[in-house]
């Protein structure tokens, strides 16, 4: 056990240091120049240059990696271009936010994908079945504009029910986190319902039918334990995914996250932040997947960590 | 010698057109009330020297204060913190007066030291204020560092003098600019970089509370040295909102104004509604929206074949597309710049000409070229518009739809045969017309990684105007002004531009706001001129 950990750590850090390389190395051979960004339509050549200079962005490719990685390493993410804040006190003060709708929207997926998994493959190839798997269809290729659009418009300025947008209060995570469950329900349900169908083949499944069980029992004290596993490993990257942002339902409902510092830093070069924001949801996804995959064994003592 | 004026009204009425009386603020005004405003993007920096946006522009302006300022609503130039000032004969040396008794928020009385302080500063190559060009009038720019600027003087708490190495008629606008606000020295020290998060400044409101990402709150300067304004309590500015979003919130009461202005998809619903309709204002804006020709890359070296673009676009149908935000151009210069050509008619929508002169550039079959284009709404759809144009008279233009910034290096570096503008367009940073030449159309910006797109660069030109710029001399206002008419008069005749549309400025706000229009579509402070607009309640 202790040796896995100590392997999955060092290839989570060989993973991390080549995201940082090439998210890098990309944003220097991008043809766009973080510096005229910064000095603006106006600025003469010598202003070009003298920021360049003091960014060190004159420098060889392998010099600005190896200075940026080097005050990484010191726990220094470095200043935004434009903003001149540190792009760690950026990122801390979107994280909660970020956790926060990250959590909400990953139990309103977890609940409507897999409810709607389990009544699927319990009811496979009927109608049920088929309406459900549509709407999961549906729901993974809705556009998140219109979806978060709609629910603002329906449940928020007509109903009244929820703010219109903001953070703050539970009522200002309800909205976005649903409109992202129902967003990525889709996912959770087709995953759970192939899982919950080959669990449903297995043979003790059938002894314990045979045993005369009921339907309820057999299927959530021993199918949907042994199902739900590739459901775990599904999270870890849904964590990643929502850590990278969400831009789109983050700005309909104004939500605070780090999606939007991200996009706004993309739109203008701001590199520090997009190494930063990069580095964070790389960590997160691989955090993610180290726990998924720790967890697996408390869930199913058949599988053994080496 | 020199020409020492007593009362700034007089000095003022001399070196502008337009008489600069000062601003009496709304009589119907009252005072108190919290605002509400929204904008998309966030906020980046409130440090003067340092912030160029949309978001931070108006909000400087109303947390510092220049040595020259505008009257709310309108282009015309007043004093600011300087009570008076006097220019030499030979227009190199400004003198200063400052007021007395001006505090910083910090509650420290503001002197001639600050000035000299700000305006070494924002010149300091250190402190990367994308501004520092502007000020490279000012005698011993070539050498600013730490040492300071050698032509800024004090001369006593409550004087300044600056000396230009060379005559500059626009730089009483340049000492209107936030780059040119009065910031206290200890105040950016002890912030060090985060000036930009902990503002301090003379204006009328101070920062209260600035939570990253989510809100700003503005709060009241108290002891505000313009008596009676402003008349608002507070100013909440929250961010990170989509602008359909803040449309729907204005109407359920929550927004005051929607810093973005109203989305394209929501405009032709808002203004078919009249009770939301009422709730609009309109304003002109000094900004002009161009598609640029690179006079470097063939065949655009040709005059016929530039002549013949200018003839084969069809603005009418652009300016559709935009809903009738804008009104067709003519000229670089939009209608309300000072120097604007009146009478010009600029070239003719002529489709059937426009071939004749490709024909006589030896291309009656046309050719193929490249049009780069910001990729977002609406400026592709206006592209493909240009497209269909250009197909009409047999040039195939290739669209290459990208972001901002990748646009941005492709213009700098020459390698885009035709650029529409739009998203990365010119809007004056003060409203004199030398500010649309220079960098745009001027050899300045013709170089590697300028704002000269076209590449265009004509000597004779660029001579006029730095002619035009050499005269200070108040007297000579209307002369200069018809100089500046000639060079772009000049320009179209080469046309390396296209001139597409001039946009209107659309801002909303809400039933409870006061204040005149004119101060919601301030050609300055852009949206919203915070200082003086008030809520009725």
């Amino acid at each position: 056990m202790a040796a896995y950990l100590i392997r999955r750590l060092i290839q989570s850090a060989l993973i991390l240091l080549g995201v940082s390389f090439i998210t890098f190395f990309l944003l220097f051979v991008l043809p766009a120049d973080p510096v005229r960004q910064i000095a603006g339509r106006s600025a003469t050549a010598e202003t070009v240059e003298n920021i360049r200079q003091q960014l060190g962005l004159d420098k060889p490719f392998i010099v600005q990696y190896g200075r940026y990685l080097g005050a990484l390493l010191q726990g220094d993410m470095g200043r935004s271009y434009l903003q001149k804040t540190e792009v760690a006190d950026l990122i801390l003060s979107r994280l909660p936010a970020t956790l926060l709708l990250m959590l909400g929207a990953i139990a309103c997926e977890l609940v409507l994908g897999l409810t709607m998994g389990i009544i699927a493959a319990l009811w496979r190839g009927r109608a049920l079945d088929q309406t459900l798997m549509v709407t999961s269809f549906v729901t993974v290729s809705a556009p998140q504009f219109v979806v978060s659009l709609l629910l603002l418009y329906v449940f928020a300025v007509k109903l009244g029910w929820f703010p219109i947008g903001g953070y703050g209060t539970f009522a200002h995570l309800v909205l976005p986190a649903v409109t992202l469950g129902i967003l990525g329900s889709g996912w959770y349900s087709r995953m759970m319902r192939s899982s919950m169908i080959d669990v449903l083949r297995a043979d003790y499944i059938r002894t314990a039918r045979a045993k005369g069980l009921t339907r309820a029992r057999i299927v959530l004290r021993h199918a949907l334990p042994n199902a739900i596993l590739p459901v775990i490993a599904m999270i870890g990257i849904d964590i990643g995914i929502f850590m990278g942002g969400i831009v789109v339902v983050e700005s309909v409902f104004g939500w605070p996250g780090i999606g939007q510092l991200a996009w706004q830093a993309i739109q203008r070069v701001d590199i520090p932040i997009i190494m930063g924001v990069t580095l964070v949801s790389a960590f997160a996804i691989v955090l993610g997947n180290l726990l998924a995959d720790l967890i697996a064994p408390l869930i199913d003592p058949r599988i053994r960590l080496r | 010698m020199k020409r020492l004026l007593a009362s700034t009204a007089v000095m003022l009425a001399l070196a502008l057109p337009a008489l600069a009386q000062d601003y009496t603020p709304d009589p119907a005004a009252k005072p108190g009330g919290s605002i509400t405003v929204t904008y998309k993007d966030d906020v980046a920096t409130l440090d003067p020297a340092i912030g160029y946006d949309w978001q931070n522009w108006s909000m400087i302006k109303s947390l510092f204060d220049g040595l020259m300022d505008y009257v709310p609503g309108t282009t015309t130039l007043r004093p600011g913190l300087a009570e008076s000032y006097e220019i030499s004969e030979d227009g190199l040396t400004y003198t200063f007066k400052l007021r007395a008794g001006v505090k910083f928020h910090n509650g420290r009385e503001m002197t001639a030291e600050d000035v000299k302080y700000s305006l070494d500063r924002v010149t300091n190559p250190e402190t990367q204020s994308p501004g520092a060009g502007f000020f490279s009038a000012i005698a011993g720019f070539e050498n600013a560092g730490p040492g300071g600027l050698s032509g800024v003087e004090v001369v006593d708490p409550l004087t300044v003098k600056i000396t230009l190495s060379r005559p500059d008629a626009t730089f009483l606008h340049v000492m209107a600019l936030n780059f040119a606000s009065v910031v206290p020295k200890e105040a950016v020290d002890e912030a060090g970089a985060d000036f930009g998060k902990k503002p301090v400044g003379t204006g009328a409101f101070k920062l209260a509370e600035w939570t990253l990402g989510q809100r700003l709150v503005f709060e009241k300067n108290a002891d505000y040295w313009r008596p009676g304004v402003p008349f608002l309590d507070s100013v909440v500015f929250e961010v990170g909102q989509e602008p359909v979003v803040a449309l729907l919130r204005l109407q359920n009461g929550e927004v005051d104004v929607p810093g973005d202005g109203i989305p394209p998809a929501k405009f032709t619903e808002v203004m078919g509604d009249p009770a939301q309709a009422a709730r609009v204002v309109v304003g002109g804006q000094l900004h002009t929206g161009y598609i640029t020709l690179n006079v470097t890359i063939p065949p655009f070296d040709k005059l016929e074949v530039r002549k013949a673009v200018n003839m084969a676009i069809n603005k009418d149908r652009i300016v559709q597309i935009i809903n009738g935000r804008a009104v067709p151009a003519t000229q670089p210069l939009p209608p309300s710049m000072p120097g604007y050509t009146e009478g010009y008619a600029g070239y003719p929508y002529d489709p059937e000409g426009a071939k004749a002169l490709l024909a006589e550039a030896g291309l009656a079959d046309g050719f193929e070229t490249e049009l780069y284009v910001m990729n977002t709404d609406p400026n592709p759809r206006i592209a493909q518009a240009i497209q269909q144009d250009l197909a009409a008279i047999g040039i195939k233009a290739n669209i290459q739809n990208l972001a901002q910034a990748n646009v941005i290096e492709a213009g700098g570096a020459g390698t885009a045969p035709m650029i529409w503008s739009g998203g990365m367009a010119w809007i004056a940073d003060f409203p004199d017309p030398s500010n649309f030449y220079g960098p745009i159309l001027g050899c300045a910006g013709a170089v590697d990684g300028g704002w000269n797109w076209s590449k265009f660069c004509d000597p004779v030109l660029d001579a006029k105007a730095a002619e035009a710029d050499s005269m200070a001399d108040p007297a000579k206002a209307e002369e200069r002004l018809k100089l500046w008419s000639d060079v772009y008069m000049g320009v179209m005749e080469q046309a390396p531009w296209v001139p597409v549309f001039n946009e209107e400025r659309y801002t909303m706000k809400s039933e409870r706001m006061g204040g005149e229009d004119a101060l919601y579509v301030d050609p300055v402070s852009i949206p919203v001129n915070y200082d003086y607009v008030w809520v009725k309640e």
